[in-house]
């Protein structure tokens, strides 16, 4: 891909450490961060508010990706979810470590650092979050 | 504001069409409206074309200008402008041609469709694709376009017990009308073991549950009602125009089976035609993967919520059934060039509704209604289209 490193580690708060925000107004919180919350609009300008996500949800739907572009090759087949994390948001997330066959929607998840992808051999490697299946 | 009538349509041959180029494509459909609706090259007021993505797939940008000069009219120096919505782009452009003329800027606006895809290797296609999807928090993370509808699909089947064989069903019906439409990219029918046996892409959608890589155009002229008559005896109003957008990304959606944008797209071109999903004779939806088709006939009203896998099974959407859907064979078998679709869907209800859709012909169809949907679903325009 060739592009500029900064479009990878200016999202490093949220890949690596799932820092969210909150709207201050209404109290709802969203990930990726906003800069406006869409219920609150104008009203919440300035008044979004960092928090850190505690990383447990549960599986709303998933698919066992058995096509993937290049970068992903290697991880085939690997299963991609929607996650519902605690605190509200859903976010889009690999889940690993267990059997494709386990995954189940209402499984509940626990977040993981890991590699997400890489630029054949000589690329860039970029990390993130994935799930597994949470531990308690 | 002014009311509006397509006067003519054009549309290439759809498929892998390793002879033609995005210039070739584009000038065949236009010139094919133009001649239809008996129009002449000074009667056109403006152009707009809609396409995804020609700078990833064939590395041209500005098409807006490129459009009017292959088509040669750069000399009359008429506007020309490109419209982008990732799949919905077709359908974008019909409807800012359709605004154009209804704020009376124009009387006579030709719309057209372009997307040529087979000029780039497969998988740099499916790359392509997934940028209507959200690349920073989709598509980062092992996101595919397919995995995208395959979990929509995951989460219906779970909610409704919608079962894999009603989605293959989809595709089975779509092959059968592409089989009677001579643009179709595939022109033969399947059986359900075939899309049930097709390689897996992205459980619970394998290959034959997937519209395939495409090229073509489509162009329809459109042309204020009151002027349409010197032109045609066969006037095809727009009734309805309606447009809605969603959140890119499907995770943060209010329902993951609900496209939204559909519903309220929908919901504002049935107010303003006046009609109801029950007035509807047959309809063009957005296709792109079966369950799309699945979710189009629930969000459109056609059908309630969680119903839409039992309708097709019930044979409710073929050719002879009380709906009709994708009498061309849909984005699955008639193709999937992304720009032209939702012009291509247009194409598609001015043939039926003039009576000249041949072996596909829906019997005595007044009313049609198009849906295309831009990623996977945050963007959606539905027209409705009568005869006059």
């Amino acid at each position: 891909m060739g592009e500029a490193v900064a479009r990878f580690w200016r999202e490093i708060p949220q890949r690596y450490n799932l820092i969210a925000n909150k709207c201050t107004v209404c109290d709802k919180i969203f990930f990726p961060p906003r800069d406006a919350c869409p219920y609150c609009r104008r009203k919440s300008i300035g008044k979004m508010k960092d928090v850190k996500l505690s990383g447990r949800g549960e599986v709303v739907t998933y698919s066992v990706v058995h096509v993937a572009p290049e970068n992903f090759e290697e991880q085939v087949p690997y299963v991609i979810a929607i996650i519902k994390l605690e605190e509200g948001p859903q976010i889009t997330a690999q889940i690993v470590d267990c059997d494709v066959k386990d995954v189940h929607i209402g499984m509940k998840v626990e977040q993981t650092f890991r590699r997400i992808q890489e630029e054949g051999y000589t690329g860039a490697i970029y990390y993130g979050y994935k799930f597994r299946k949470a531990k308690t | 504001m002014r009311e509006v009538a397509v006067i003519g349509v054009g549309l290439t041959k759809f498929g892998e069409l390793w002879d033609k180029s995005f210039r070739d494509l584009i000038a065949e459909a236009g010139s094919k409206a133009i001649i239809d609706a008996n129009i002449e090259g000074k009667d056109i007021d403006a152009i707009y074309v809609g396409s995804m993505s020609s700078g990833r797939f064939v590395g041209q940008e500005h098409i807006g200008a490129l459009v009017a000069d292959v088509s040669g009219f750069s000399y009359t120096h008429i506007p020309a402008t490109r419209v982008e919505g990732a799949c919905a782009s077709g359908g974008l452009a019909v409807r800012q041609g359709y605004l154009s003329i209804a704020s009376g800027m124009h009387d006579i606006v030709v719309v057209g469709g372009v997307e040529k895809m087979n000029d780039v290797g497969g998988t740099s296609a499916t790359e392509t694709l997934a940028t209507a999807a959200d690349q920073e928090w989709e598509a980062f993370f092992g996101a595919t376009f397919p995995a995208i509808y395959a979990m929509i699909a995951t989460k219906h089947m779970h909610d409704y017990g919608t079962t894999k064989e009603q989605l293959a069903q989809v595709a089975v019906k779509n092959h059968a009308n592409g089989a009677l439409n001579p643009n179709a990219q595939y022109q033969r029918p399947i059986k359900l073991d075939a899309v049930l046996n097709s390689t897996m892409v992205a459980s619970p959608l394998g290959l034959m549950d997937c519209s395939p890589v495409s090229d073509g155009a489509a162009a329809i002229v459109l042309c204020a009602l009151e002027k349409a008559k010197r032109y045609t005896d066969k006037i095809i109003k727009i009734t309805g125009s309606g447009q809605a957008s969603d959140t890119l990304a499907l995770h943060a959606r209010r329902d993951i089976t609900t496209l939204d944008a559909t519903v309220h797209a929908a919901k504002k071109a049935y107010k303003q035609a006046g009609v109801t999903p029950k007035d509807i004779d047959l309809a063009e939806v957005h296709d792109c993967f079966t369950i799309a088709e699945i979710c189009a006939i629930e969000d459109l009203g056609f059908v309630k919520k969680g119903e839409g896998g039992r309708a097709v099974e019930d044979n409710i959407t073929t050719l002879d059934g009380s709906l009709p859907v994708n009498t061309s064979g849909g984005l699955k078998a008639k193709g999937h060039p992304v720009g032209a679709t939702g012009v291509a869907q247009i194409v598609e209800l001015v043939l039926q509704l003039r009576g000249e859709a041949g072996k596909r012909q829906v019997k005595g169809a007044k009313r049609g209604l198009a849906h295309n949907v831009g990623g996977s679903g945050a963007t959606c325009t539905v027209h409705i289209l009568e005869a006059v």
